[in-house]
């Protein structure tokens, strides 16, 4: 399974951020390996429809679940569109690591 | 002749001022509410509506059965309304600002656009002098095209007088837009100094005359007044703290219904700004 996580930085260490269509990078995580692409969120900068563009870039990934903090209304309608899983309310004081970690045990995996 | 009032800060007495200058305006005058966020001229004019009518803007609709998920809808969106998710297009609304650049791109023409009503326009007449006001439906978000739609009913051949919504964004741009004079309601504080300065500039921008009604003016600190004698910007009244005022503005009624006479105050500022060369 391939998990989005929203992160400050590109690497497993960076802080999780909470913030979900203007964070700097996505990570997508295979749950299975452990291995992860870091993707440079596009949608930072954007004036307006951050949320939607971010949901693109991870459902490009093939993201099925996300690891954040809060989304707005238009990213969890995208989401919804693009059929991935929220899973909101992380921490920006976990690395991504222990997020993607914290969210495999919570999952009984 | 048409005159808007704003302020930058909200608060600072906008309506107030716009609903005096219009009794105080003799025939012929129109007062356009453009605050739909949060429309309050009614409460102090007091009219009697004739019509209400729906203002509606056209969203795209996609065609799944013509659509074939290329994306050049979603490619020449400025606003990132339409985003192409899983293989079709998905429209946020509330971002699309209605331009049908979609329905133009799509090769295949599958988007047509429909009408959705996002808020009332109110028509009507309060005492002599005539009234338009717009209304936004709650959860909507696009002011700017109900503005338009108020600014549309104005009747013919009257001298308009434009209560603006607070701020300095489309939808402040869009109700100040087009007028020949714009007069800038404050107070003396830093909170309406700071939006006074922040109004001052876009009025600049759009390139019509203004000048400052300074409320409250008797309170507060002596930079609004600065700042204005720096910049050459003509103050064309003072307002002072008057518990008088402030009852009859609790009670639904206007300045110059609180002091008559205020009315001269007030019609001197229009023959001022008519004297200036305005239409």
């Amino acid at each position: 399974m391939k998990i989005a996580v929203s992160a400050t930085g590109g690497s497993m260490s960076a802080l999780v951020s909470e913030q979900f269509g203007r964070c700097a990078y996505f990570l997508i995580v295979d749950s299975e390996s452990m291995r992860f692409e870091p993707v440079s969120n596009p949608a930072t900068g954007m004036s307006g429809g951050a949320g939607p563009e971010a949901v693109r870039v991870i459902a490009a990934k093939g993201a099925e679940v996300v690891l954040t903090g809060r989304v707005g209304p238009n990213a969890e309608n995208a989401l919804r569109a693009a059929g991935i899983r929220l899973a909101g309310g992380a921490s920006g004081s976990q690395t991504v690591r222990q997020a993607v970690e914290e969210y495999l045990k919570a999952a009984g995996r | 002749m048409i005159v808007s009032v704003a302020s930058g800060k909200g608060g600072t007495g906008k309506t107030s001022v716009a609903c005096a200058l219009a009794q105080s305006a003799g025939r012929g005058v129109c007062l356009l509410d453009c605050d739909v966020d949060e429309p309050n001229a009614a409460i102090l004019l007091h009219p009697t509506i004739r019509e209400s009518v729906p203002a509606a803007i056209l969203l795209p609709v996609v065609d799944d059965a013509k659509c074939d998920g290329c994306g050049a809808c979603a490619k020449v969106c400025e606003y990132h309304a339409l985003t192409v998710l899983g293989d079709r297009p998905v429209l946020f609304e509330h971002l699309c600002h209605s331009c049908g650049g979609c329905a133009l791109a799509c090769p295949k023409g599958a988007i047509r656009e429909e009408p959705k009503a996002i808020g009332k326009v109110h028509v009507g007449d309060a005492g002599g002098v005539a009234f338009v006001s717009g209304e936004l439906d709650v959860g909507e978000v696009m002011c700017p095209p109900v503005i338009r739609q108020v600014k549309a009913r104005a009747p013919r051949g009257m001298d308009l007088i434009i209560d603006c919504p607070p701020g300095t964004a489309c939808p402040m741009v869009a109700s100040v837009e087009g007028s020949d004079y714009c007069v800038l309601v404050t107070e003396p504080t830093p909170f309406g100094l700071h939006d006074l300065t922040l109004a001052v500039d876009v009025v600049r921008k759009l390139g019509m005359p203004f000048g400052v009604v300074l409320n409250l003016a008797d309170i507060g600190d002596d930079e609004v007044d600065a700042f204005c004698a720096r910049e050459g910007i003509p103050i064309l009244a003072r307002i002072p703290f008057d518990r008088a005022l402030a009852e009859a503005y609790s009670r639904g009624k206007t300045f110059v219904e609180a002091k008559p006479e205020f009315r001269t105050l007030f019609a001197g500022i229009l023959y001022g700004i008519r004297c200036q060369g305005a239409a």
